[in-house]
C-alpha cells in the first residue's frame, strides 16, 4: 500500500527536457494511466518512480517518505515491462521465485507463494516451462505473477499489452483490472493506447511534450478536456474543432452558419475571450444531432458504418470536415445536404490563443 | 507486427517426416551428401596424421604412402623419451633380456635405451597451463569490460574502445623484438607469468569487443527487472546478465583458447627451457637419422586433443540462439 507524490520532479537529457516539473499526488490503491503520444515523456515519469532513472531534480515520496535517491529494491515496487523481461535460462516457477529468493525467504515458504499466485492467475500447469516456449499472454500471466508474489506496496506497468495480439490484450485488460480490484494495490500504468486508459484508469495523467496537459477521470478527459491537445488526443475520431469569430451571443461558423450559444455560456465568452472574438467551438461527433431544423449545414463527404453506429463525415464550406456519430439504421448517399444542431450540454470552447479550454462553472 | 501467432500455441516448425514433401526429402539427402563430403575433405589432412602418428618410421616416409599399416607406437615413444645408441655389444645383451618393458623393445628395434623422458610431456603442460590462464584471464575480464562498456555511459567510450581494438592491429612479428627486450630487462623472459600477460593483453582486446555485441544483445529489462526485484547490480550481474551471455562466453573462450593454444612466433621468441610450449618444440622433436614424421605428427595428435574436447564440451553454447528469444521484439 502506498500514496506516491511527485513535487517538481523532471528529467533533462542533455538540454531537451524528457519531463518537465511534474507535480501530483497518487492515492493509496488509485490505478493511474499515463497516456500519451510516444515520446511524450510518460515511460520517462514511470522510470523516475521505479527509480531506473535518477531525477534531474525534485523529489519522489513514498508514503510520505523521500525516496528521490533509493536503489528500485529499496523501494518496494514491482515493474512489468512490455517485453516481459522474463529471464529465459529459467522456468517460469523460477522466474517466479526470483525475487522472492531476494529476500532470502526459505524453499518451504517461496514453494507455497508461487503455488497461491499461479492459482490466481491460473498459470499452474505451465510453470515448469521456460518462456520460450509460452504464448505472448502466458507470458505476460508469467511476468505478471513474478511481479504480484512479493505483495509489493505498488505496481508499475510499462505498457505491458503492448507487445500482444489485439484479440488477446483485451482479455488480458480485463485481467489486470480485476487484479487490482482484488489487490487493492496502487498501480502506475503507461500506455499510448487511450481505450486501455478510458477503460482501466481511476485517473488519466494525458502527457504531451514532456508536460502534463491534464490529470482527471476518464470521463473528465473526455468531457471536460482542458486544451486542444486533449481534446484532439482522447476520442476516436476526437473532438470536432471548428474556428468561429464570437458576436454577441452567436458565433459566425465556416460556410455562413450561425450558432446560437447556449446562454450559460454567454456571460463567460463575453468575458474571458480577446477582443477578436475568435473562438474554437468544440463538440464530440456524438453531440451532433442532425435535424431537418438544425442550425447548420454541410454536405455529407462520407459515411461508414461501424456496426453498432454510422460514422458521418460533413464537409463544411470552407472545406473542414465534421464527424458526427449516428445510428445505424441512417444512411446519407454522398453530397446530401443536412442540417444539423449541437447538443447543448456537449458544447466546449476553447481559447484559440492559449488553446486552453474555457472553464464555465455554474 | 508482420506475422501473427495464434494466442495459444508458440510457432513450432514441424518435424516430422511425412509432413515433408518428396522432392524436400531428396534435397535433404543430397545435401547430407555433400556435407559429408565436405567433412571428409576438411577432415583427410587430420586423419593423416593421426595415422602417421602410429606408423613407423620408414612407413611414414613410404612412397606411394601406405594406407594399410601395422600401428605401433613408435612415434609417441621417440616423442616422449631420450635415448641414448647402444653399441652392438650392448644391443647383443638386451636382446638377450627378457624382461624388456614395451617402450624399451621399440626403442631396441633402431638399437637405442631409453635413458629418461623428454621435455615434451612438460612443454604441453606448460601450453596448458598458459594458454588455459591466459583465456581465464581474457575472458574474465572481457566480460567486466564488455559489461561496462555495453551498460554505462563512459567518458570517451568509443576512443577507448577504438583504443582497445587498436592492440591487435600491430601483426606479432612487427612487436616480439621489442617485446623480447623488454621482457629480458624486467625478467619476464621465458616465464609463464610472462606468457599469460602477454597472451591475455593479446586476447583481452579481441574478447571486448566480441562480448560486447553479445552483452548488448541482452536487453537491459533484463536487468532491470532484477534491481526492481530485490538484487543489486552485482547480483544481477551474476544472475542475470551471465547465464544469458554464456554463448558469448563460451565463444570467445574457444577462440581465445585456440589463439593462446596455437601461438607459435612468442612462445618462440620469448621462451626457452622453463616455459616453452608445445608450439615451437613440436617441430624440434627430431631424431638422429633425420626427420621422424611419426613423432612430430604424435606430437601435432596429443596438442590437438584439448581444444578438441574444449570445443566438443562447449558446442551445446557455440550454437546461438539456444537462449535468446523470450523477450519479444514487437
Amino acid at each position: 500500500m502506498a500514496t506516491i507524490e511527485l513535487h517538481n520532479v523532471e528529467k533533462k537529457f542533455g538540454e531537451s527536457f524528457a519531463v518537465k516539473p511534474l507535480n501530483m499526488k497518487i492515492n493509496n490503491g488509485e490505478f493511474i494511466v499515463f497516456l500519451g503520444p510516444s515520446g511524450c515523456g510518460k515511460t520517462t515519469t514511470l522510470r523516475m518512480i521505479s527509480g531506473l532513472e535518477a531525477v534531474t531534480s525534485g523529489n519522489i515520496l513514498f508514503n510520505g517518505r523521500d525516496v528521490t535517491w533509493l536503489h528500485p529494491s529499496q523501494r518496494d515496487i514491482a515493474f512489468v515491462f512490455q517485453f516481459f523481461a522474463l529471464y529465459s535460462h529459467m522456468t517460469a516457477r523460477e522466474n517466479i521465485s526470483f525475487p522472492l529468493q531476494a529476500q532470502g525467504l526459505n524453499k518451504s515458504d517461496i514453494k507455497q507463494q508461487v503455488a497461491s499466485v499461479a492459482k490466481l492467475l491460473k498459470i499452474d500447469h505451465i510453470l515448469d516451462m521456460r518462456p520460450g516456449s509460452l504464448s505472448g499472454g502466458d507470458q505476460q500471466r508469467v511476468a505478471l505473477a513474478r511481479s504480484l508474489v512479493r505483495k509489493p506496496a505498488a505496481f508499475l506497468m510499462d505498457e505491458p499489452l503492448g507487445a500482444l495480439d489485439a484479440e488477446f490484450r483485451e482479455s488480458m485488460r480485463a485481467e489486470i483490472k480485476q487484479l487490482h480490484i482484488d489487490q487493492g494495490a496502487t498501480t502506475v500504468y503507461v500506455t499510448h493506447d487511450q481505450v486501455e486508459a478510458m477503460a482501466m484508469a481511476d485517473r488519466i495523467v494525458i502527457m504531451s511534450n514532456a508536460v502534463v496537459q491534464q490529470i482527471g477521470s476518464p470521463a473528465e478527459v473526455y468531457h471536460n478536456p482542458s486544451n486542444l491537445f486533449v481534446a484532439r488526443f482522447i476520442g476516436s475520431p476526437g473532438m470536432n474543432l471548428v474556428n468561429g469569430e464570437y458576436r454577441q451571443g452567436m458565433i459566425n461558423l465556416p460556410g455562413d452558419n450561425q450558432y446560437r450559444v447556449p446562454d450559460r455560456w454567454r456571460s463567460r465568452l463575453d468575458k474571458d475571450l480577446p477582443s477578436s472574438g475568435k473562438v474554437i467551438v468544440g463538440f464530440r461527433p456524438e453531440a451532433v444531432r442532425v435535424t431537418q431544423e438544425g442550425q447548420m449545414r454541410a454536405n455529407v463527404y462520407a459515411s461508414d458504418l461501424h456496426g453498432g453506429y454510422s460514422m458521418l463525415h460533413f464537409e463544411v464550406a470552407d472545406g473542414s470536415i465534421i464527424h458526427a456519430r449516428a445510428g445505424r439504421g441512417l444512411d446519407y448517399a454522398i453530397g446530401t445536404p443536412v442540417r444539423f444542431d449541437i447538443e447543448p450540454d456537449m458544447v466546449r470552447f476553447f481559447n484559440p490563443e492559449t488553446e486552453a479550454a474555457m472553464v464555465n462553472r455554474e | 507486427m508482420a506475422t501473427t501467432y495464434s494466442p495459444s500455441s508458440p510457432v513450432n516448425y514441424s518435424t516430422r517426416v511425412d509432413k515433408v514433401g518428396r522432392g524436400q526429402r531428396i534435397s535433404v539427402t543430397i545435401r547430407a551428401i555433400i556435407a559429408v563430403l565436405i567433412a571428409v575433405l576438411m577432415l583427410v589432412p587430420v586423419i593423416w596424421m593421426g595415422m602417421t602418428a602410429f606408423k613407423s618410421r620408414p612407413e611414414a616416409v613410404a612412397a606411394p604412402p601406405i594406407v594399410f599399416f601395422n600401428p605401433t607406437l613408435e612415434g609417441f615413444i621417440s616423442l616422449l623419451t631420450e635415448r641414448r645408441q647402444l653399441s652392438a655389444a650392448e644391443q647383443a645383451v638386451m636382446q638377450a633380456r627378457t624382461d624388456l618393458d614395451y617402450p624399451n623393445q621399440i626403442a631396441l628395434l633402431r638399437g637405442q635405451t631409453i635413458i629418461g623422458t623428454s621435455a615434451f610431456p612438460r612443454q604441453l603442460l606448460n601450453s596448458l597451463i598458459i594458454a588455459g590462464a591466459s583465456t581465464f584471464f581474457s575472458v574474465g575480464f572481457g566480460v567486466l569490460a564488455a559489461y561496462a562498456f555495453s551498460r554505462f555511459d563512459i567518458p570517451g567510450k568509443d576512443d577507448l574502445l577504438f583504443f582497445i581494438l587498436s592492440q591487435r592491429m600491430l601483426p606479432a612479428v612487427v612487436v616480439t623484438i621489442p617485446i623480447f627486450l623488454m621482457y629480458k630487462e624486467v625478467g619476464l623472459y621465458d616465464t609463464h607469468f610472462g606468457m599469460i600477460l602477454l597472451y591475455t593483453s593479446f586476447n583481452l582486446s579481441f574478447s571486448v569487443w566480441l562480448l560486447k555485441g553479445f552483452i548488448d544483445e541482452i536487453p537491459k529489462e533484463y536487468e532491470e527487472a532484477a534491481l526492481v526485484d530485490g538484487y543489486t547490480r552485482l547480483q544481477a550481474f551474476r544472475k542475470i546478465v551471465l547465464p544469458q551471455a554464456i554463448t558469448g562466453i563460451a565463444a570467445t573462450t574457444v577462440f581465445s583458447l585456440i589463439f593462446s593454444w596455437n601461438e607459435y612466433a612468442f612462445a618462440l621468441m620469448l621462451t626457452s627451457d622453463v616455459a616453452r610450449t608445445a608450439p615451437p618444440s613440436i617441430p624440434l622433436v627430431l631424431g638422429t637419422g633425420g626427420i621422424e614424421w611419426a613423432a612430430i605428427a604424435a606430437g601435432s595428435l596429443a596438442f590437438l586433443i584439448p581444444v578438441v574436447i574444449i570445443t566438443f564440451v562447449l558446442r551445446k553454447h557455440l550454437l546461438r540462439g539456444v537462449t535468446f528469444g523470450a523477450i519479444r521484439k514487437g
